[in-house]
């Protein structure tokens, strides 16, 4: 990295855990994290299309060289599964082009960091069921889990929690029994800031591993039907 | 461009995570991971778990195949990627793998049909391809047979299975005989152990299937024939000669795929079939292929098996010759297309 001869650093930032195709360009210095732009589109169906566009798009308009890059920093869910890999897949081809390190973002974590108080963060894990984690102050209280929205309602009057924010406290905020605030969507700044510790001291690169948090859905072949009935 | 380009192709349609470097019709590179080990206990290719082992498998199957052809990212012309047909949540990480790739290394990108591709590989084996041709497409998702004026352009579909792919079929049989998934090699091995003595259906041959099944393939009533022939055995209480059911399902088959690709051939008065697809590295596809088309006069082309099958150079071949005819690379934003037709051949 090029911190001797460069005040700051090209953080290149992307998180698709959610029908938020989310694209931004950062720039990491000693004493902050400074967005300079970024592309965000919902549409659950079009990861795969729109994020590489949307990458495109971000050096154009700023102007800036993907050799400039330093770092990536990608949201690895918990997220639906295509989506996710568009993501992911995405930033470690781009690593591996570039020779740049990758760094894993909980993509709950990013829509719960600017919060305050207790908050349940939770997303659209589809199936009726949300992606979900309490939070204190900006800081996960819980590992990420995945729940029917029914089946987690006890648990927030317990704890007392009446605030959320995400798009899955959004959509199931009458049975979770929650006032919902934004980010729907987590934030490319707030993206950059869980990385810009890791960019600054040049942590080693990580593998980008998907919180899927379900098993594929497979059974084994029962015995064959027989023809001759 | 140059005459000879040097194109990385990515290939995740199905189960394989493939990654080729050709250079015009040189084979550089051939690496692949393939999660089948994984689908064997389900009997089939189960989607999710494809996608979730492409995404593992890509970043190390792209370096090992830049390692086997000793070049790097820098030296590549163009990226190709499968853009369909296929399964969708594989398809898309490969298509968004590779516009990582090409975005990252500022190369352009080729969204690229994957029957086309099967079709191209033969050029790595053979040199460029005699047009026009026939080509037999035949594997666990896709029995097709193509007519291809212009590879650069697009083929024209003859005919297609109307219901079970060949390589289901072969799939299919194997389970009912107690053998593990994938079909096609476990059926390919007893039938050389065994005899061809059972006559087994033949699908869509029929004079009255003439006039609107010419072309087309049928291979589910042969599958259900098999599982008849097998019931009645075990009702009976009399051994099931395995190696004879295998030896006759597989002539059925063979056949059938012979018979109209040289029907094909004839119609329209094209001497050259190339053969394509898993099913194509079966042995008796490829020698009674062979054996029947010399008796007409026609060329058969058939890539070596590891070719056959899905993997990343026949996507780096499709992408090197759409380089080397001066085709416009793709747009970033392209999606990837479980049903690409086969009139698309780059996106």
């Amino acid at each position: 990295m090029r911190w001797f001869r460069l005040k700051h650093v090209l953080l290149l930032v992307l998180d698709t855990a959610t029908p938020a195709i989310t694209a931004g360009l950062a720039e990491v210095s000693v004493d902050g994290e400074h967005l300079l732009a970024e592309r965000v589109t919902i549409n659950a169906r079009a990861h795969g299309e729109l994020l590489a566009a949307q990458i495109q798009d971000l050096f154009a308009s700023t102007g800036k060289s993907v050799t400039g890059l330093s770092a990536i920093a990608a949201g690895v869910g918990p997220g639906p599964y295509t989506g996710l890999r568009a993501g992911l897949v995405t930033a470690a081809t781009f690593s591996l082009a570039l020779d740049i390190p990758t760094y894993g973002v909980g993509t709950l974590d990013a829509l719960g960091a600017a919060t305050s108080g207790d908050v349940l963060v939770a997303t659209d894990a589809r199936r009726r069921e949300v992606y979900w984690g309490l939070y204190r102050d900006g800081s996960p209280r819980t590992p990420a889990g995945v729940e029917k929205p029914a089946d987690l309602a006890p648990l927030l009057v317990a704890e007392g929690i009446a605030a959320g924010v995400g798009e899955g406290a959004q959509r199931y905020a009458d049975v979770l029994g929650v006032s919902v605030s934004d980010p729907l969507y987590p934030p490319a700044l707030q993206l950059a800031r869980l990385a810009a510790d890791r960019v600054r001291r040049q942590a080693p690169s990580e593998q980008l591993t998907p919180l899927y948090l379900r098993k594929p859905d497979a059974v084994e072949p029962s015995t064959r039907k027989p023809v001759l009935t | 461009m140059p005459e000879e380009p040097l194109v990385l192709g990515i290939e995740t349609s199905c189960d394989e995570t493939g990654v080729g470097i050709v250079r015009g019709h040189t084979l550089l590179a051939d690496a692949l991971a393939s999660s089948v080990d994984e689908h064997a206990r389900f009997g089939g290719v189960v989607p999710e778990v494809a996608s979730r082992a492409h995404l593992e498998a890509m970043v190390p199957t792209i370096r090992r195949a830049l390692s086997d052809a000793g070049v790097t990212l820098h030296d590549v012309d163009a990226i190709a990627v499968t853009a369909g047909p296929g399964l969708a949540g594989a398809l898309l990480v490969g298509v968004a793998g590779a516009k990582g790739l090409a975005l990252a290394a500022e190369k352009p990108i080729y969204g690229v049909n994957h029957l086309a591709a099967h079709v191209a590989v033969d050029t790595l084996e053979h040199g460029p391809i005699t047009e026009p041709a026939i080509a037999l497409l035949v594997s666990g998702g896709h029995s097709s047979l193509l007519r291809v004026d212009d590879l650069t352009k697009g083929v024209e579909p003859m005919g297609a299975t109307i219901d079970d792919a060949a390589g289901e079929a072969f799939d299919k049989v194997a389970r009912l005989l107690g053998m593990p998934f994938p079909g096609g090699p476990v059926i390919d091995r007893a039938a050389r152990e065994g005899v061809a003595t059972i006559g087994f259906p033949r699908g869509l041959t029929a004079t009255r299937d003439f006039a609107e099944h010419r072309f087309n393939f049928s291979f589910s009533g042969l599958k259900t024939a098999v599982a008849r022939w097998v019931e009645s055995r075990e009702a009976a209480g009399e051994p099931l000669p395995i190696n004879d059911v295998a030896a006759s399902f597989q002539e059925a088959v063979c056949d059938v795929l012979t018979m109209k690709a040289l029907d094909a051939c004839r119609y329209t008065g094209i001497n050259t079939l190339i053969i394509g697809g898993g099913v194509a590295a079966n042995s008796r596809l490829r020698a009674m292929a062979e054996e029947r088309a010399a008796k007409h006069g026609i060329t058969v082309r058939v890539p070596r098996p590891k070719l056959c099958t899905d993997n990343g150079a026949m996507v780096a071949a499709l992408g090197s010759h759409l380089v080397a005819a001066g085709a416009p690379p793709s747009r970033m934003d392209f999606p990837a297309d479980s049903a690409l037709g086969v009139g698309t051949i780059a996106v």
